[in-house]
């Protein structure tokens, strides 16, 4: 049986998600609703177009001589793609006899017996972090930070490796009290390789207003350089052997 | 004298005979090595380019033009030794007597020169001026009084349009290192070599003209000598070390653009040349890295000064003052070690230590196989100074061998041994509307084409519309081949380019280069009709004036075969359509997709047209999608393009990719990775030329508004690079709004 993927779009030239050059398909639909997304057009699963799994590894083939010279591959992202794990599985098993290397951008929002068998085939995580703290998770995405959290210690169990993304909202997340227990958090995962501080921006605004939904970060400005810089420097420093950009 | 000049070089085939390539096989160095070799300009090259940009300034402020010589018909020697300040120069050499003033060159056509006089608010010497429209037939002439009233219909409509009818055709690369590497009496003494063995029984046609040439030659070798003399130097022998052969070969290029007023004016291939003569000087002992790094700056910095009169039309075709002093970078030899040297870093570095510029148009032949760290230089110069474009040596290589240059933007051919006739493009999406009007311009209502019959449908069928296309294309193409025959016999009869040929092989490989614009928008077009609906709006003299489309159709630049094969198939019809037809001299004909800056005209004098462009928009430049209409990014656009087969485009395809550095990666490492493998996928995928701009876009508006501040912010725009201030606003908008790929 064939199982069609939800997808919102996709992205042949990503080269901010994962290393070298990635396919990136944004998968449709998620459970959080993060006050800082700037793609709030990702939340409902049904706005997606349905493809299945060979037509995208038909295509994916075409861009198999950049990811020869990058080092790059395919990168689900979202959207929360672990909401369609099943259909994951089946692209990554096809992309995988391609010796193609996948990877997934997540927020860690998943069950995780849903998704073993998946990860038996994932080459990389893109965990995003929203916030190390519960209550202020919870203020963030409305959502609580266990799954994520139980989602992170498997990784690890696994020994997957990892790749940290957590977006720098001056005020909200850059404060010292809330890298402190950044670090703390990822000090525990010695899978993590990297870790990516993102500047939270405003580009998003646009689509909430046309979805008809009320931005609640309106007040906030995006990051300075030296507000991202500041939070690389203590990362750095507090991180030892991990990168930080 | 000779055995001296050649002193250290391993001999070869190439001291018997004129064989450069051989030279250049026996006797040069690869490199693979990193850039940290390479050193800053020195002081007086620095202080002598502090005073060219103010010349330069002054230009820009006096309407673009700093002076005109209406008074004197350039030739090789025509003007007395001019200087920019001899204390500071180490390459001499100007095709005035003062830098950029510019010569007048009326063989190509008197009544150009004097328009581009007067649009300047210089007058034209009424003498020239009275010779040259009484006694001295011009190239321009000669093409008129042969065109029938069909083809000047065609070039009204601008069906066929950037023809080389008003302004020399170029695009021919003299073997300017046989200068250098032979002396002038060398050279001299073949051709006279083989004016004697030349066989006749009774003087044909084809004989007759071949003597002629031969012997015009001979002339442009002596004046050339000549010129030389003026500047103080022998050139009948040898180059005796580096500096010497810089300065003899650029002779030869000035000796050239001294003459021909062309399209476009490559430099040819000549950094692998001289790093063998920079070597030697440096083994020697006789400079060193700063000396070697000082003659390639000096010579860059002439060839960023040479200027040609040209018309106000011109200019709004080709804007930006282009030249095209195409320099071919790098590649692979045939015996697998590449022809990267120190030198060819030495090119590009004087981007870093003169700052970004259009000329020279520096070329880099692109492989698979290339040095890693070569790539990596490569890359972090593109990214810094948007002044680089790349053309894959593993495709072109099988076709042209080891030692091809490129003509203008993307046009290969064999140096000395190859040459093309340049015939610019016709207006495949204008053609389109023929198919549906019946011939008839839709702008000027001009029945153009043959009187066929036009499509009356409501809703346009794509059976019908592919039936009247062909016929459309069928009579366009033998049109064009026509209109290039005249252009091409008469530009050999009234304005010959005797030095260059006389740096040529006698049997040279001819090409008839046509080329084709507005790919994108034909493709789309047929995708609409095909596979969403197209309603015809007519007005009342019935000509179709907008087109309605219902529901979605593929676009060209996702990489969809449903509408990339009907690119394809669009391409490879009007080449086997062109084939058909004899044409001047038995040249191969070749097409290319590309416009340089001219999409916008071209866009500007086509109706609106099916896939929903309105009037006078413009088309995408080169073989480029339709800006917007490429949605699943970058690689996917490439991979249409690079789909595109190149044995039917065989004058090159061309690609503009603008991108801003966040586009690119996180840090500059990760930039530099990406784009050497963006530029390895590309290629391997099939692809033949792209233009880097990595820019912000705030850069680009913040330069409309204070020129003064960007004097050398320079772009790629298919083909050529330019200095953006020196675009028209209109130039300046769309390559603003046209994509700029952005990553999510």
């Amino acid at each position: 049986m064939t199982i069609s993927g939800y997808i919102h779009s996709i992205e042949t030239f990503g080269t901010l998600d994962g290393p070298g050059l990635r396919y990136v398909i944004f998968m449709q639909g998620c459970p959080l609703r993060c006050s800082f997304c700037h793609n709030p057009d990702t939340w409902k699963m049904r706005f997606g177009k349905p493809k299945s799994a060979d037509w995208l590894v038909e295509d994916i083939i075409n861009y198999i001589p950049y990811f020869r010279s990058s080092g790059g591959g395919v990168t689900v992202s979202g959207g929360e793609p672990l909401l369609q794990a099943p259909f994951l599985t089946s692209l990554f098993a096809r992309l995988k006899k391609l010796n193609i290397h996948t990877a997934v951008d997540t927020s860690g929002y998943a069950e995780v017996e849903k998704i073993r068998e998946l990860m038996t085939l994932t080459d990389l995580v893109m965990l995003s972090v929203k916030h190390p703290e519960p209550v202020s998770h919870r203020i963030i995405c409305d959502q609580s930070n266990e799954r994520p959290l139980a989602f992170a210690r498997y990784l690890l169990k696994i020994q997957m490796r990892v790749w940290i993304r957590y977006v720098i909202i001056p005020g909200v997340t850059n404060r010292t009290v809330d890298l402190e227990n950044l670090a703390a958090m990822l000090r525990k995962m010695p899978n993590v390789e990297r870790v990516e501080l993102l500047p939270y921006n405003t580009m998003g605004i646009g689509k909430w207003k046309d979805l008809g939904l009320t931005y609640r970060l309106q007040d906030i400005p995006s990051p300075t350089g030296k507000e991202m810089e500041d939070a690389i420097g203590y990362l750095s420093k507090h991180l030892k052997g991990i990168k930080v950009i | 004298m000779q055995y001296n000049a050649w002193e250290g070089f391993i001999s070869g085939d190439w001291m018997n005979e004129i064989d450069v390539a051989n030279f250049i096989q026996r006797n040069y160095t690869p490199y693979s090595g990193d850039s940290s070799f390479l050193k800053p300009a020195t002081q007086r090259t620095l202080k002598l380019w502090e005073q060219v940009k103010d010349l330069l300034w002054e230009e820009h402020n006096n309407n673009g033009v700093r002076s005109i010589d209406p008074h004197t018909v350039s030739s090789i020697t025509s003007h007395k030794a001019g200087y920019i300040n001899r204390d500071w120069e180490v390459i001499v050499g100007l095709q005035t007597d003062e830098p950029l003033k510019r010569a007048i060159m009326p063989n190509g056509g008197i009544r150009m020169v004097r328009s581009a006089a007067d649009s300047y608010g210089y007058e034209l010497d009424p003498e020239i001026d009275h010779i040259f429209t009484h006694y001295r037939k011009t190239h321009n002439q000669g093409v008129f009084d042969t065109y029938t009233q069909e083809i000047r219909n065609a070039r009204t409509a601008g069906i066929i349009t950037g023809l080389p009818d008003a302004y020399g055709r170029g695009r021919i690369i003299g073997d300017y290192r046989r200068i250098a590497l032979y002396g002038t009496d060398f050279l001299i003494n073949e051709r006279i070599d083989i004016l004697e063995r030349l066989k006749y029984d009774v003087f044909t046609d084809e004989l007759i003209r071949q003597r002629e040439e031969l012997t015009e030659q001979i002339t442009s070798l002596q004046e050339l000598k000549s010129m030389a003399e003026l500047y103080g130097y022998n050139i009948s022998y040898p180059a005796r070390n580096a500096k010497e052969a810089v300065q003899f070969l650029y002779f030869g290029f000035l000796g050239s653009i001294k003459e021909q007023n062309g399209a476009a004016m490559s430099l040819g291939r000549v950094s692998t040349f001289l790093d063998i003569y920079i070597q030697r000087d440096l083994e020697r002992g006789d400079i060193d890295e700063e000396l070697a790094q000082e003659l390639v700056d000096q010579l860059c910095i002439k060839l960023r000064m040479v200027r040609f009169l040209r018309t106000a039309e011109y200019n709004e075709l080709y804007s930006g003052d282009p030249i095209w002093v195409t320099e071919a970078i790098g590649g692979m030899g045939l015996d697998l070690r590449t022809l990267v040297t120190k030198t060819s870093f030495r090119f590009l570095h004087t981007l870093a230590n003169l700052g970004p510029a259009p000329e020279p148009n520096l070329t880099v032949l692109w492989s698979q196989s290339l040095p890693r760290a070569f790539k990596e230089f490569c890359a972090r110069t593109s990214i810094a100074t948007s002044s680089i474009q790349y053309e894959s040596d593993d495709l072109m290589r099988p076709y042209w061998g080891d030692d091809y240059a490129i003509a203008c933007c993307v046009s290969a051919m064999r140096v000395g041994k190859q040459m093309q006739f340049f015939g610019a493009r016709v207006n495949l999406a204008k053609a389109l509307l023929y198919a549906i009007n019946g011939g008839v311009d839709e702008l000027l209502g001009l029945q153009v084409a043959p009187n066929l019959k036009p499509i009356t449908a409501d809703i346009l069928d794509f059976d019908e519309l592919w039936e009247r296309y062909d016929q459309v294309l069928e009579w366009l193409a033998k049109t064009y081949v026509n209109t290039m025959n005249i252009i091409h016999y008469m530009h050999d009869k009234y304005s010959y380019e005797r030095l260059e040929f006389a740096l040529h092989d006698l049997d040279i490989h001819r090409t008839m280069a046509f080329g084709i614009a507005g790919l994108s928008v034909v493709a789309d077009s047929l995708s609409a009709v095909k596979y969403a609906k197209v309603r015809v709006i007519r007005n009342s003299q019935g000509l179709a004036t907008d087109f309605i489309i219902k529901g979605e159709y593929p676009a060209f630049g996702n990489n969809d075969p449903q509408v990339d094969e009907l690119a394809i198939q669009v391409q490879k019809s009007f080449m086997n359509k062109l084939i058909k037809h004899p044409t001047y001299r038995r040249s191969q004909p070749t097409m290319s997709i590309l416009t340089i800056t001219s999409n916008i005209v071209y866009g500007k004098k086509t109706g609106s047209t099916p896939d929903g462009r309105k009037v006078g928009e413009p088309f995408a430049p080169g073989a480029n999608p339709m800006h917007q209409r490429d949605k699943r990014g970058a690689l996917a656009a490439m991979t249409s393009v690079a789909k595109l087969p190149y044995r039917h485009a065989l004058d090159g395809i061309s690609f503009t990719f603008s991108i801003v550095p966040a586009g690119l990666g996180r840090d500059s490492d990760e930039r530099v990775n990406n784009l050497c493998a963006l530029l390895d996928g590309y290629f391997s995928s099939g692809g033949q030329h792209i233009n880097v701009n990595v820019l912000e876009r705030e850069t680009l508006e913040d330069a409309m508004e204070h020129p003064e501040k960007y004097p050398q912010l320079t772009i790629r725009v298919s083909g050529y690079a330019v200095n953006f201030i020196k675009l028209t606003k209109e130039q300046q908008l769309d390559v603003i709004n046209r994509t700029f790929h952005t990553v999510v």
